[in-house]
């Protein structure tokens, strides 16, 4: 009853504002759950600095704009390079030593990156938060049929879903994308096909990780202030999408994303007096994901064929 | 073709294989049969780099083997159809048969192979966009096989190929095994199944416990009285 009244109360406009901030949010989520997944899909890990990874290429593109003064869309195509080549490097120095050790060490070795992720940036960049810079157009306010909304909240579906086809169309349909899928079902037949598996894991971790970075500058436009513990809470929140979708699966983490997004942000829309609670949104979803549907939304069931 | 000396094969500090030596000249089929844990698989996947050996040399064509990983040794011809047929499940049966491809570039030749293994294999045909894992067991093997070919391999290692499968399918996967011999592949065949395995084989080692036991030609290990008794289950008279 409450959710009708709250509803009824709410104006045309006011209903199109939060769906607008909703899809956004949840359009940056998707992004970024989209490089947990996939790195868990081939190596069975959860990749706790890919939060961080988000982080930095806020940074990048933060230092390319104000300290090099680059023009903003070289900045752009920049950072997705540098995080891409981030992305690869972790995986080289942290992951690739631990591949045949048990999956504890390299969990292990993967928070480790994240916090050595977050002390360096508190240590160069330091802890004081700085301000994303204003980009022409993405960052202004425009007014769309009587609703004012920034700009680059129009821009974010639209870039995550040209992502989203061109990831699919790699995945789907390229040799590179089908080598993917067959190293993620089984590394070592995979490997007896003559496939370079680092090359595939290098090439997933990249592609990850420019997602990441997308992800980030949007974000950074949208949310301007930019600390090095910018990426843990959004790194949590994008895992968890990952886990609603189905972990292992591109469209889930999508899903994952959007509902996660969509959720936050309707929750406090409807319900004011619970906006203290708007992460516990979250983590919710999670205990009642695991609990109802433990493979998640689009989840496989692991079924095995003797 | 391939030559093997005194290979010693350790899992931490267990022995599986105790220094064996095996030959497989051109053109032949040879199997090895033996119970399970004879050594017989490891032998497969030490040949295909799977496994590192820890003395002892692999020869081919009087190129060393050891020491290279699984890319490489499919570049030089060999390949592998592994224990329990492990089709990539996620992938249609036409992308199976691609990725045996994986390493060759010329996409005339890659669709004529396909081509081939299709006239070999109707079946696959009729399944072609089907995903590897709703196949029945022999259909798995038969894209198993397909998959191996589609490397254009010199000498092809088949893990108990009869595994699980209907008496009827074992028979129809040897006659291929033959005929894919026929067309001038090498062919190293591990079996359980020793009686059809000795039936199609030039040559047979008998392995056991990381040894090898015996050897000689299929038609004298078929009629060896302690072969009889001991896998194919025919008691001494």
């Amino acid at each position: 009853m409450e959710l009708f009244q709250a509803i009824a109360n709410m104006t045309g406009a006011g209903l199109a504002q939060h769906l607008v901030n909703g899809i956004s949010l949840g359009s940056l989520y998707a992004l970024i759950a989209i490089g947990y997944t996939m790195v868990y899909g081939i190596l069975l890990m959860i990749n706790f600095a890919h939060g961080d990874i988000v982080m930095m290429a806020c940074y990048f593109a933060f230092f390319g704009i104000t300290a090099f003064h680059i023009p903003w869309y070289l900045t752009f195509i920049g950072t997705i390079a540098v995080t891409a080549l981030l992305g690869v490097v972790i995986e080289r120095t942290a992951y690739r030593p631990l591949r045949d050790a048990p999956k504890n060490s390299v969990l292990i070795s993967a928070i480790g990156a994240s916090f050595l992720l977050e002390n360096l940036a508190n240590y160069i960049f330091s802890g004081r938060p700085m301000h994303f810079p204003d980009i022409p157009f993405l960052s202004s306010m425009i007014s769309v049929g009587g609703v004012q909304i920034q700009a680059i909240c129009l821009f974010i579906p639209v870039v995550t879903v040209i992502c989203l086809f061109g990831l699919l169309h790699i995945v789907n349909h390229t040799k590179t994308g089908m080598a993917m899928r067959a190293v993620s079902k089984d590394y070592e037949i995979a490997r007896v096909m003559g496939v370079n598996i680092d090359n595939i894991i290098s090439i997933t971790f990249a592609i990850g990780s420019a997602l990441a970075a997308i992800g980030a500058i949007m974000w950074g436009i949208r949310y301007p202030g930019i600390t090095p513990y910018l990426g843990v809470m959004p790194g949590l929140k994008c895992f968890i999408a990952a886990v609603i979708g189905g972990i292992g699966n591109i469209k889930g983490a999508v899903i994952g994303g959007f509902i996660l997004g969509l959720g936050e942000i309707l929750i406090v829309a409807f319900f004011p007096q619970f906006s203290g609670y708007r992460d516990a949104f979250a983590f919710i979803m999670l205990i009642l994901i695991l609990f109802y549907k433990p493979t998640g939304l689009l989840g496989e069931k692991t079924t095995e064929k003797v | 073709m391939l030559n093997i000396r005194d290979l010693v094969v350790a899992y931490g500090g267990i022995e599986a294989l105790k220094g064996i030596s095996v030959d497989v000249p051109d053109g032949q089929i040879v199997t090895l049969i033996g119970a399970n844990g004879a050594g017989k698989s490891t032998l497969l996947r030490t040949i295909m780099g799977l496994e590192k050996p820890k003395s002892g040399s692999m020869e081919y064509n009087g190129e060393k083997l050891n020491g290279f990983n699984s890319q490489h040794i499919v570049s030089r011809g060999i390949t592998l159809v592994p224990e329990g047929r492990r089709v990539f499940p996620n992938l249609t049966v036409l992308e199976n048969l691609r990725i045996g491809a994986y390493m060759r570039s010329d996409e005339d030749g890659i669709q004529a192979d396909i081509r081939k293994i299709y006239d070999i294999f109707p079946r696959l045909e009729e399944r072609n966009w089907q995903m590897a894992g709703t196949l029945s067991g022999g259909e798995q093997q038969m894209l198993a096989l397909g998959r191996a070919l589609m490397c254009r391999p010199k000498l092809i290692m088949m893990d108990e190929p009869s595994l699980g499968l209907a008496p009827l399918v074992i028979k129809e996967i040897f006659n291929i095994i033959r005929s894919i011999n026929e067309t001038g592949t090498t062919v190293l065949l591990v079996e359980q199944n020793a009686n059809m395995a000795l039936k199609v084989a030039h040559h047979a080692y008998v392995l056991e416990t990381g040894r090898i036991k015996m050897e000689g030609s299929g038609k004298e290990l078929l009629e060896n009285e302690e072969i009889k008794e001991a896998y194919l289950g025919k008691k001494k008279k």
